[in-house]
């Protein structure tokens, strides 16, 4: 079984610890994970914001990047639904404005093996328990596009509940949206910030200690509107729990600047 | 909130206002999360959901494919039924058709049916112009037009108002309209409703001419179909002489079995009832029943357009049961105003665009209006994938295309007012194609990171007002995997400039 990570660009960029986490915790069962480094971002930004063209030349580079292995194993809902779901629309469109079957066939071969983790770890490697230890209270954002776009169901919360030490919480008004969107953030800041406010109420009722998804784009929305307020939830990705075990715990993140400038 | 929608700021400015209005909020939330419960406990009760779902869809497209042809067949059953059929291509001349059929009867006031075509053509104001009073009878549409006001929601059209304020709006204005509202009237639902029936019963009884829309149109009979909850439009479809219904083309369904699906799905997606108290239908005249007269106006006004663009014509389906709205985290904080047209929320983000184009500010702006959560589309009963439509239109507003407009193809231009960004994609995309490139990038990006402001300037500002902005990391992924595994897995052929 070759198994590849695709980090996406903003864990390569912003979030190296959760790529590191998927990496030490697939070691940990027994899967060999290659970095293929030609590969970058999955086009989503760019497709979203309506610019499909600027995402050919990324569909092309998933499938250089990626053809050699049987697997692609991504920490981010969004990103494997990009792949899952757009890729064969920007296939088709491109066929139908004439560019030939050179993105079909990329398309073809990228949905079938691109597994966001949790469903990598339970319908691939069939594991719910993965040993790991984090003796915290966390609750769980079900992100829209593991909801909805790859319907990802109850594996995450069916991997959490086997981790020794954490307590789940559940989390009132779940399943909305917590109002991220890639750039509707910038494009309808107030609206965003709206929603945002809301999740965070509902996070801190909770009374848990950490937040956690499948994907940190929605994380760093989450987790920037939770610092800003100064509230000490902490955002992490569900692969930082699973991997974190009694030997080597780890411990969520404080990735926002601090008043004075410096990175806490 | 006055006047018409025509010339209403675009969307992130007015959704930032209405995000600051704390009671707008407070009632949308409360109306919206109460709906949406009891819709999907209704919906939960049958297990054949998925499958009527997915017939509605399938009706819908097939109808759509062959859409002339129903038509056709309509007008023949409808005129052989003793009604007269008008085809109206835009606003301007239904308004203008439907004016003159009135003057004809000779009636300065008219009753209409709640009818969400009647709104998007604007026809009261039309009617004003020309002298013709119009009186909305369903409810919600009495408290916005009491209150001088437009619209928020497709089945609650006053659902941005809360009791308290409705017993204000009957207190001040019922008395110049007709009745006027009793003394000492409270807000408790009961009194405001009996205080509507009875202002409303003066108009029934003696209007001569009604107005109204219609949900669907059977084609193979003719026959029209209204689904209410109240019966004022079973009262103004059967007690005035004229009838002058005006409904969008894309209303049609073939046969009556294909009625059978939707009249399960549309109650259950919108009042979240197992099936509506009223449903009206009617074919043509009848002698000594109901209206003796009848007139059905159809209307294009930017449908068959839509019809012609192969992703954004599912938008054609919608059978207007709001469920969208009621699930929509936007619609929620923005309010419906904020949408600038009678079609608020999800479905009014890619309708708006298609039927008016999407040139204009607000137009350009709508279908931006989404953060693509995709609840719309979970809920849509007739299976529109909303958030699809939008990234669709998306690309129509910053890259243009061809479009259909008035039947003939234009190619649009990339909307202005998008360069930067367009430019800012480029550049992305123009690194993201070389990862050599992109880690140099990122290298600089981790060595400066003290350096980095906590306040973004420019279109980044607002977003940095409400939160805080990531720390960038010392060393990316890639640099970690590279120093503690070495280049295994990257070749510099693989991993060079791009091709
Ligand atoms: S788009 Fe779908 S959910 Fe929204 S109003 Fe139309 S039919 Fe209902």
């Amino acid at each position: 079984m070759r198994v590849a990570l695709f980090v996406t660009c903003i864990n390569d960029f912003l979030h190296p610890r959760t790529g590191q986490a998927v990496v030490t915790l697939l070691e940990r069962l027994g899967v060999e994970v290659a970095f293929p480094a030609e590969q970058s971002c999955c086009g989503q930004p760019q497709f979203n914001t309506g610019y499909r063209h600027a995402t050919e030349p990324l569909v092309r580079r998933f499938d250089r990047a990626f053809k050699d292995y049987d697997y692609v194993v991504t920490p981010s809902g969004s990103c494997a639904a990009m792949v899952r779901d757009n890729y064969p629309r920007i296939a088709a469109k491109a066929a139908a404005e004439g560019r030939g079957r050179e993105l079909t066939d990329a398309a073809a071969l990228a949905v079938p093996k691109t597994y966001e983790l949790t469903e990598f770890l339970v319908d691939v490697l069939k594991v719910e328990d993965v040993g790991a230890y984090y003796p915290h209270t966390v609750t769980y954002h079900p992100t829209c596009h593991g909801l909805r776009m790859l319907g990802l169901g109850d594996r995450p919360r069916r991997l959490l509940s086997q981790v020794r030490g954490l307590e789940l919480r559940e989390l009132p008004g779940a399943e909305e949206c917590c109002g991220f969107g890639g750039t509707f953030a910038v494009k309808n800041p107030a609206v965003s910030a709206a929603m945002g406010a809301d999740k965070v109420r509902h996070l801190i009722g909770t009374g848990a200690e950490a937040v956690c998804t499948v994907d940190n784009s929605c994380l760093l929305h989450i987790g920037g509107t939770l610092a800003r307020q100064g509230s000490p939830i902490r955002p992490v990705h569900i692969a930082e729990i699973l991997a974190s075990t009694e030997d080597a715990p780890m411990d969520g993140r404080k990735a926002h600047t601090s008043a004075d400038g410096s990175v806490r | 909130m006055n006047g018409a929608y025509l010339g209403m700021p675009a969307f992130p400015r007015a959704a930032a206002a209405a995000t600051r209005d704390g009671r707008l909020r407070a009632n949308l939330t409360h109306a919206t999360h109460t709906i949406r419960d009891k819709r999907a406990r209704a919906v939960a009760e049958l297990d054949d959901w998925a499958q009527l779902r997915a017939a509605g869809a399938a009706v819908k497209d097939r109808t759509l494919r062959h859409l002339d042809h129903y038509l056709e067949q309509l007008e023949a059953a409808v005129t052989a039924a003793g009604g007269q059929v008008h085809w109206a291509a835009d606003a301007e001349e239904a308004n203008r058709i439907v004016t003159e059929l009135v003057r004809e009867t000779g009636e300065r006031e008219v009753v209409k049916v709640k009818s969400m075509a009647t709104q998007e053509i604007g026809l009261n104001e039309a009617l004003a112009e020309a002298g013709i009073r119009a009186y909305e009878t369903d409810l919600a549409e009495l408290i916005v037009q009491l209150g001088n006001d437009l619209p928020s929601h497709i089945l609650v059209p006053a659902i941005h108002r809360n009791r308290s304020e409705i017993r204000d709006i009957f207190l001040a204005e019922m008395g110049r309209w007709g009745r006027p509202a009793p003394e000492g009237l409270s807000d408790s639902p009961a009194e405001l409703a009996e205080a509507a029936r009875l202002h409303l019963r003066e108009k029934f009884l003696s209007a001569k001419v009604a107005i109204s829309g219609a949900n669907f149109m059977v084609a193979e009979t003719g026959t029209l179909v209204v689904v209410e909850s109240e019966g004022n439009g079973r009262m103004c479809l059967t007690l005035p002489e004229t009838l002058i219904s005006v409904v969008g083309i894309e209303k049609t369904v073939p046969t009556w079995q294909d009625l059978e699906i939707f009249l399960q799905l549309l109650p259950r997606s919108s009042t979240a009832e197992r099936m509506n108290p009223y449903t009206s239908t009617w074919t043509g005249t009848t002698d000594g029943d109901g209206p003796g007269t009848f007139h059905l106006v159809l209307l294009d006004n930017g449908r068959t357009d839509t019809l012609a663009d192969t992703v954004g014509r599912q938008a054609l389906r919608c059978i207007r049961c709001s469920a969208c709205l009621n699930v929509c985290p936007v619609y929620e904080r923005a309010g419906g105003h904020a949408y600038g047209s009678p079609y608020p929320g999800p479905i009014g983000a890619i309708l708006t665009p298609q039927l008016r184009g999407v040139e204009g500010a607000l137009e350009s702006s709508l279908p931006y209006a989404s953060s693509l959560c995709g609840a719309c589309y979970e809920v849509c009963p007739v299976a529109i994938d909303i958030p699809e439509v939008l990234v669709h239109l998306r690309e129509r507003v910053v890259e243009g295309g061809e479009v259909t407009r008035r039947g003939t193809r234009a190619v649009l231009r990339p909307a202005r007012g998008h360069a930067a960004e367009r430019a800012a994609m480029r550049a992305a995309g123009w690194v993201f194609d070389r990862p050599g490139v992109l880690r140099a990038g990122m290298r600089l990006a981790a060595r400066t990171r003290r350096l980095h402001p906590r306040r973004l300037p420019g279109p980044g500002r607002a977003w940095s007002q409400t939160r805080e902005l990531p720390a960038v990391p010392a060393e990316s992924f890639r640099d970690w995997w590279q120093r503690t595994r070495g280049t295994g897995t990257e070749s510099a052929r693989q991993g060079g400039e791009g091709t």
